[in-house]
């Protein structure tokens, strides 16, 4: 039996998955992963938004009124946003500015908002760092899986170092251009979600219509 | 930037803000299993989004940006840090009062509409529009042509994948495939086709 601490930790990384079963984040998942230090420091970002806003909306559960809890959210992860893309725009500028609005666009990431409501408004502050830690963490190892896969085969490169030798500068790896195009992303997670779900078979979704076998007669479920 | 149909164009397809910057995929996944209710929700985008682009761009321009306050004699003064702020406190205002316009003078449009409308207040699309259009500097003309096209584009998006779905569904998808992964791929499919769009040049 694993205590609620683990569990709050542990479901989000495989059986929970924010992106591959909850499908939240998706918007900023997809679009920094041209790289891998971008995907890097989106996950560091996400990372500490998260954590913090779930500590911080914990800790003020009990005195906010239930109608106005949506934008007392907001607010909290608005501000820790800004905090946020400062400290980028101060110490990493060319990343954030590769980064560009993804940075802002954390505000809207679903992930924050849905563990906020869903967790963080009816557990203990304890529990809430853990289950935010959780979610960023299984947030990011879909990022830094997909942001790898996308930059080396895309480019030959991982965080600009060298892997695969390109042809232009005299190797022998042609570069796969699709991988730095948008379509790549959606597949990349598309495959992933397929290879998670034949490990994890019972997150598998039934579907509406089922194709009877040729021959007319229906089988025995 | 040569004139506001190119910047149309461009807008609305061959940077569509679904598939080329992945703006607004939550609701894009959830709510495309059918093609009407997919087309209200790309409704109420659109109409939101040609309201506050152009809104948050006079506020940006007015009131934020650096040296923007001049006119009240505080030429120094730089508050674009709270762009993010503002621009999210401005568009759940405007969802809100949208809401009540409809409700009071067009109550059949917002019998259709109204469902959707608070769910676009967390749309990343939106943000992001308005977050596009501080980083690109555009003019209170650019910035009602780029809201325009952007929802269009997202409308449009919307529209397409869920008709693909609706048919999708007597088909023999294998297991694990099944619901988000396929359609994942059928958007990176979508999201190549609109990828030709980007010879395209008019104006």
């Amino acid at each position: 039996m694993e205590s609620p601490a683990t569990k709050a930790f542990r479901n989000p990384l495989v059986n929970d998955n924010p992106i591959t079963l909850q499908i939240l984040g998706l918007c900023s998942a997809l679009a920094v992963t041209k790289t891998l230090a971008t995907a890097l420091i989106m996950s560091l970002a996400v990372t500490a938004v998260i954590t913090l806003s779930n500590a911080l909306i914990s800790l003020i559960r009990r005195h906010m009124p239930r109608n106005v809890r949506l934008i007392v959210q907001i607010t909290i992860i608005a501000s820790l946003v800004i905090v946020v893309d400062q400290v980028l725009k101060a110490y990493a500028y060319g990343l954030s500015k590769q980064l560009s609005v993804f940075v802002g666009l954390i505000v809207t990431n679903c992930i924050i908002m849905g563990r906020a409501e869903a967790f963080a408004m009816k557990n203990s502050i304890g529990l809430s760092v853990l289950d935010g830690l959780g979610n960023a963490l299984g947030y990011s190892w879909i990022l830094i899986l997909v942001g790898s896969v996308r930059e080396l085969f895309g480019s030959g490169t991982l965080l600009g170092i060298g892997i695969l030798p390109t042809v232009s500068a005299g190797g022998w790896y042609h570069p796969a251009a699709l991988m730095l195009l948008p379509p790549s992303a959606f597949f990349l997670i598309g495959f992933l979600i397929w290879g998670l779900r034949t490990w994890k078979s019972e997150q598998v979704e039934r579907s509406e219509f089922r194709v009877l076998p040729a021959g007319g007669s229906e089988r025995a479920p | 930037m040569t004139g506001y149909p190119s910047l149309f164009v461009q807008a609305a397809f061959v940077e569509n803000l679904a598939l080329s910057f992945f703006l607004g995929m939550c609701m894009f996944l959830a709510v495309s299993r059918r093609v009407e209710t997919a087309i209200g929700l790309g409704l109420a985008v659109l109409v939101v989004q040609s309201i506050t682009v152009p809104l948050n761009n006079l506020i940006y321009s007015y009131l934020l940006k650096e040296g923007a306050l001049a006119w009240a004699g505080l030429p120094e003064v730089d508050l674009s840090f709270l762009a993010l702020i503002t621009f999210i406190g401005v568009i759940a205002a405007m969802v809100q009062i949208l809401e009540m316009v409809l409700d009071r003078f067009f109550p059949r449009l917002f019998i259709g509409l109204g469902i959707f409308l608070p769910l676009v207040t967390v749309n990343c699309a939106i943000l992001g529009g308005s977050l596009f259009m501080v980083e690109r500097d555009y003019d209170f003309g650019e910035s009602l042509v780029y809201g325009i096209g952007s929802g269009f584009g997202w409308a449009v998006a919307i529209a397409v994948l869920a008709g693909i779905r609706e048919r999708l569904k007597y088909s023999d998808v294998p297991e694990g495939l099944q619901g988000t992964g396929i359609t994942f791929i059928i958007i990176g499919l979508i999201s190549l086709g609109f990828l030709t769009f980007s010879g395209i040049r008019i104006g």
